[in-house]
């Protein structure tokens, strides 16, 4: 989230579109409500399936699954021609006035670069034309025909209200009413917030699909400004701090890259990430790129990375390809290239594409160790269930650990939530049997790792043996330690300019600010710097004073970056520093410097005057409506149909799915047609369930005791399929026979003239736990993720539905 | 099923007198805001956590509703219903059904128990376990269809609007647990003050028909619905446009109640002036003798 849960009470229109936030996230929509009771907010939801947050909408559209870049589009287009637009904001926040390289075309459903043989883009010309001094050329005029605004008109331009009509099914009348609402906040003191999850993000083109918005929120000046935002609400309680730890193969802690093969030295490896300012004047946090590295580095290994060691560089592992996803280690254990796997607090039999392939690949593993409180599907994936888990594990030599972790309630520690709040939390109970926590665990495992390389040395027993690890007790370090070590600390004292010293030796830094690139200082995630320093444990604060009641405490617990609780809140104010809505006011410029309710984007005492663009994190300052070379699939957002679709993309037939997609040739065989299977499978979570875990618990499966699927009316009767009837649901890549709800909440989409009928498959049932058993709805997805992030296309692909006889016993 | 010494009583069932209340309740009343429900059933979750029921895991029949009906140990359901109207818009009611504790409780009228059912000063209508003989003249009695019988230990149960919190000072465990603040609790003035506020907010959105459900009928009820369409309460699963307490109850409360105990009264009467009049009936030796006949023709049968 840009901003916060609490901040969407100030919304004046919430448009939930990619996700179902009444369903997957009750709690918070309490915030909806608000905005709607004390706010007069309209809620406006776009989806599929007439949704539990539907029911309480002003105003609901229903739309195919996977066509929601046709439709946001379409409403830039809209925007664009109306005029809805926050000028001011654009002219001098957005990147619409920098002119792009001459080279940059789109054509025929792809960007310029194409390179049929590598199967990929070279993205050289997707950038700005550069001066002499290095920065970006722009037109404030916006006259030149290659200014990013005049490229964004003519890409855009295609999407009129029939079309999209035509991509999206979604009656004309209906998308021109939410058109017409969402343009009603570009009025410099309203606002849209954007509420999204895994409706926009697992699709082959998730990661534009949440562009798209991000560049209609743009357009209409809704980001860094209170209600407004991109807010992703993230479906586990810590998923946030996830990412934030770099728990992708591809990341390190605080967003820092993960080295590449091609970056073989450490020189190497900073020269692509100096982040030149690419404007005048601006911040481009990233310059500092170095003192987090480092301060990372003497985390990590201490005292043994030095200066002459690079920062024990080559001790990091090298990437070979861009990122080892789920389904790449997938992939390799299927094909017998991975032997091992730990899975730690994840049940991939269920929650991963192709449940077959994952029992395959499962099974041709040496073993597998499972840390989890719960008893997962994936820990049993041997056992033979029937039709719901048909194993032999006669033939199956994989050995499985089951490694039983304390549950969160049973340990005290941190969750980072959507809105990037830490938040400390503290033990409720202890934990049953035997069961330890993953810290423990994984300390052991590290511990008896490192004695072995000890004792009997090994190929490259460096990265092991220097690792930094000096706790009370080496084999449990206690969350206390662990928060203070990613706080960081100064390991000597460290003198500003005139040589006065600001931190002593052993203190705990109070932000990030103070990180050095010469070793005199540490830090385990620079985000997070802050969370534990002098004054104690910030994340445990529990003041909840709001000063303008603007849903903005800043005494409570701690939010990443700088506890800054609205990002890009400069763009809040306009270029003088007052507040574009004074009703509702983040931060302004009283002569000498910023004050508000909330913490600057840059250092408080910096004039306006200063020209410091908003987007500290960008070179150029300014937000992009023309993404650079950062997104796979080209700088604008395009349609591209989900890999299995029963439509044609008309805007460009021989480039119909997204180009870049994350497709493996031995699961391209396993792609259905339309032929077979006619109907657009989507998949979701019910509010009765939190994924695979609360079917363990009785309370959950009483309220929804069984796998079902939910489908139309008209095309029950045409199947004649009755209320609670058997049905089989199938794909190219298994089948699931449940029961099925007829309901007239899944109604045919006319697109381009033909019917489009969806299938709702929740997906929360498997073979543990107390509910009834069930196949899952990953039996029938497809294994195919988003060109960007990785993740699988659960939203949209093919199946077939028919009247079938219930379980024989 | 609730402790009695903190809350004083308004009405008892089968009980002429009622204890006397030294003290002033306000009225509380439970405000379920249907226009803000987005029917997680955190409220069935808190309901079974809170009075430690654990209903039987159904199967899924093709409903949303599960448990699918109120039982012995579901006293709070979501009912689910799709409804389109005459324009073709879909709408999803969800309404949270239980006991409306009504004023004029049919239950606690058509209860022959001494005891077993009671109305509170604070106007909830709770049942008495120990005081309940299972005989399912509640069930006949209410309007709403809400009490069931227990095949277990044979009584009635029903939502007690947690009494036993409320007596305490909290609200029941349904409304402590709502997310989105649909479910509120306090002074019925108050909350019937709020839902106008709510209805407003309606109008203005284009529910012209919005409306408090509070029927007058059954003299009010102290779990009360803001409604987008009052004009039609039975769009949502069926909740009565106007409830009515059985006219049988009533002619037993009314004119059946004194009717039958003068029968009694008579019949007792007749006894003894019988017993007076011509002594004691006794035991004849021709009907032992038929008696003993009866017992052998069973024998061989």
């Amino acid at each position: 989230m840009t901003n916060t849960w609490q901040d969407i009470k100030n919304a004046n229109v919430v448009l939930v579109m990619g996700g179902n936030a009444a369903e997957a996230h009750p709690c918070g929509f309490k915030w909806v409500i608000e905005a709607k009771i004390h706010n007069k907010a309209k809620l406006v939801v776009v989806d599929p399936r007439f949704t539990r947050t539907a029911s309480v909408a002003d105003y609901y559209a229903p739309i195919r699954p996977g066509t929601d870049i046709a439709f946001l589009s379409g409403v830039m287009r809209y925007l664009l021609e109306k005029d809805a637009v926050h000028h001011d904001y654009v002219r001098n926040y957005t990147n619409a006035s920098l002119i792009v390289k001459g080279g940059f075309g789109f054509q025929d459903g792809l960007f310029s670069g194409w390179n049929d043989g590598k199967h990929d883009y070279d993205r050289a010309s997707w950038d700005y034309e550069l001066d002499e001094d290095g920065h970006a050329k722009s037109d404030p005029t916006f006259q030149h025909p290659r200014c990013v605004l005049n490229l964004l008109k003519q890409h855009v331009s295609r999407y009129t209200p029939d079309v999209v009509t035509r991509i999206c099914g979604t009656p004309k009348d209906k998308f021109l009413k939410v058109c017409e609402l969402i343009a009603s906040t570009a009025a410099p003191d309203k606002a849209l917030t954007s509420l999204f999850a895994l409706g926009w993000t697992q699709h082959t083109v998730g990661s534009q699909n949440i562009r798209s918005m991000a560049m209609v929120q743009l357009l209409l000046g809704n980001i860094g400004v209170a209600g407004g935002g991109m807010n992703a609400l993230r479906g586990h309680s810590n998923i946030q701090g996830l990412t934030d730890v770099g728990l992708l193969s591809n990341l390190m802690p605080g967003y820092l890259a993960m080295p590449k093969d091609a970056e073989p030295t450490f020189a190497d490896y900073m020269k692509t990430r100096q982040f030149k300012a690419l404007r005048p004047d601006q911040v481009s946090y990233w310059k500092n790129y170095r003192k987090f590295f480092v301060s990372l580095q003497k985390s990590v290994y201490g005292a043994s990375a030095t200066a002459d060691n690079d920062w024990a560089y080559d001790w990091l592992p090298k990437l070979d390809v861009p990122i080892y996803d789920v389904l790449r280690a997938f992939e390799a254990m299927n094909s017998g290239k991975m032997t091992g796997y730990i899975c730690q607090g994840f049940n991939p039999l269920q929650s991963f594409p192709n449940k077959a392939k994952i029992r395959s690949a499962l099974g041709k593993l040496k073993w597998l160790a499972v840390m989890d409180p719960l008893e997962t599907e994936t820990a049993n994936f041997w056992q033979n269930h029937g039709d719901k888990n048909p194993s032999d594990p006669s033939k199956i030599d994989t050995e499985v650990f089951m490694l039983p972790t304390t549950c969160f309630a049973e340990e005290d520690g941190s969750l980072t939530n959507s809105a990037r709040w830490v938040q400390w939390h503290w033990k409720a109970a202890d934990a049953p049997y035997e069961a330890r926590s993953d810290i423990e665990i994984m300390s052991g495992l590290f511990r008896r790792m490192q004695a072995m390389y000890r004792q009997h040395g090994g190929a490259f027993p460096d990265p092991i043996l220097n690792l930094n690890w000096s706790y009370l007790n080496n084999d449990s370090p206690t969350p206390e330690e662990l928060a203070k070590e990613i706080n960081g600390r100064a390991l000597a004292d460290v003198k500003d300019a005139s040589g006065a010293t600001v931190l002593r030796k052993g203190q705990l830094l109070d932000g990030f600010a103070q990180l050095r690139d010469d070793g005199t200082t540490t830090s385990g995630c620079w985000i997070y710097s802050g969370v534990w320093t002098e004054h104690g444990n910030i994340m445990g604060r529990r003041d909840a004073t709001d000063p303008r009641e603007q849903g903005l405490a800043q005494n409570w617990a701690f939010a990443w970056p700088a506890n800054r609780r609205i990002l890009y809140n400069r763009a809040s104010a306009d270029l003088e520093g007052k507040p574009f809505n004074p009703n509702k006011p983040l931060i302004s410029w009283n002569g000498s410097k910023w004050e508000g309710i909330d913490v600057p984007d840059f250092v408080p005492t910096t004039s306006p005057s200063a020209g410091v663009g908003p987007f500290i994190m960008q070179a150029e300052g300014l937000a992009r409506l023309f993404a650079r070379d950062q997104m796979r699939e080209g700088p604008f957002p395009e349609h591209y149909e989900p890999m299995e679709s029963p439509f044609p993309n008309f805007l460009h037939p021989k480039v119909a799915t997204n180009p870049v997609a994350r497709v493996f040739d031995s699961d391209r065989a396993q792609f259905g047609t339309a032929d077979k299977f006619p109907y657009v499978g989507t998949t979701y979570r019910l509010t009765e369930h939190f994924h695979y875990w609360t079917k363990h618990a009785r309370i959950n499966a009483i309220l929804q005791p069984e796998e079902f699927v939910e489908v139309g009316e008209v095309l029950a009767r045409e199947k004649g399929i009755g209320q609670g009837d058997w049905v089989r649901v199938s794909s190219n890549r298994g089948a699931v026979v449940c029961k099925a709800y007829v309901t007239k909440r899944l109604k045919p989409m006319d697109v381009d003239g033909k019917p489009c009928h969806v299938i709702g498959l929740p997906i929360h049932w498997g073979f543990t736990g107390a509910a009834r058993k069930g196949f899952g709805a990953n039996t029938l997805t497809p294994f195919v993720g988003d060109a960007n992030s990785e993740t699988p296309e659960f939203k949209a692909f093919l199946v077939n539905i028919e009247k079938a006889a219930g379980p024989v016993a | 099923m609730t402790d009695l010494q903190s809350l004083d009583l308004r009405r008892r069932s089968a009980s002429e007198d009622t204890p006397p209340s030294i003290r002033h309740q306000p009225e509380v009343a439970k405000l379920i805001d249907v226009s803000r429900c987005i029917g997680c059933k955190a409220c069935q979750s808190a309901c079974m956590e809170w009075n430690d029921l654990r209903p039987e895991m159904e199967e899924f029949v093709g409903a949303y509703e599960n448990p699918h009906d109120l039982n012995p140990a579901a006293w709070t359901i979501m009912r689910f219903t799709e409804w389109e109207d005459e324009a073709g818009n879909l709408e999803w009611l969800i309404r949270k059904d239980g006991c409306m504790h009504c004023s004029d409780p049919g239950c606690l009228k058509a209860c022959p128990s001494p005891g077993a059912i009671v109305q509170y000063a604070n106007g909830i209508v709770d049942f008495i376990s120990e005081n309940c003989i299972g005989c399912g003249y509640c069930v006949k009695g209410c309007p709403f269809n809400i009490p069931r019988i227990s095949q277990a230990d044979h009584k009635a149960y029903k939502c007690t609007l947690c009494s036993d919190r409320v007596a305490v000072g909290q609200e029941p465990a349904c409304a402590k647990a709502c997310p989105t603040g649909a479910i509120l609790f306090g002074a019925k003035e108050d909350m019937t003050a709020w839902a106008s506020e709510r209805i407003d907010d309606l109008r203005e959105r284009g529910f012209d028909k919005a409306g408090l459900y509070d029927p007058p009928e059954v003299g009010g009820t102290h779990v009360m619905y803001v409604l987008h369409h009052a004009d039609r309460p039975s769009l949502y699963a069926g909740l009565p446009d106007k409830p009515r307490i059985s006219p049988f109850v009533q002619i037993w409360k009314s004119a059946m109640k004194p009717i039958a105990l003068a029968g009694l009264a008579f019949t007792a009467m007749a006894g003894f002036v019988h017993w007076v009049v011509a002594g004691p009936n006794e035991v004849q030796p021709e009907d032992e003798a038929k008696a003993q006949d009866i017992l052998k023709h069973k024998d061989r049968t």
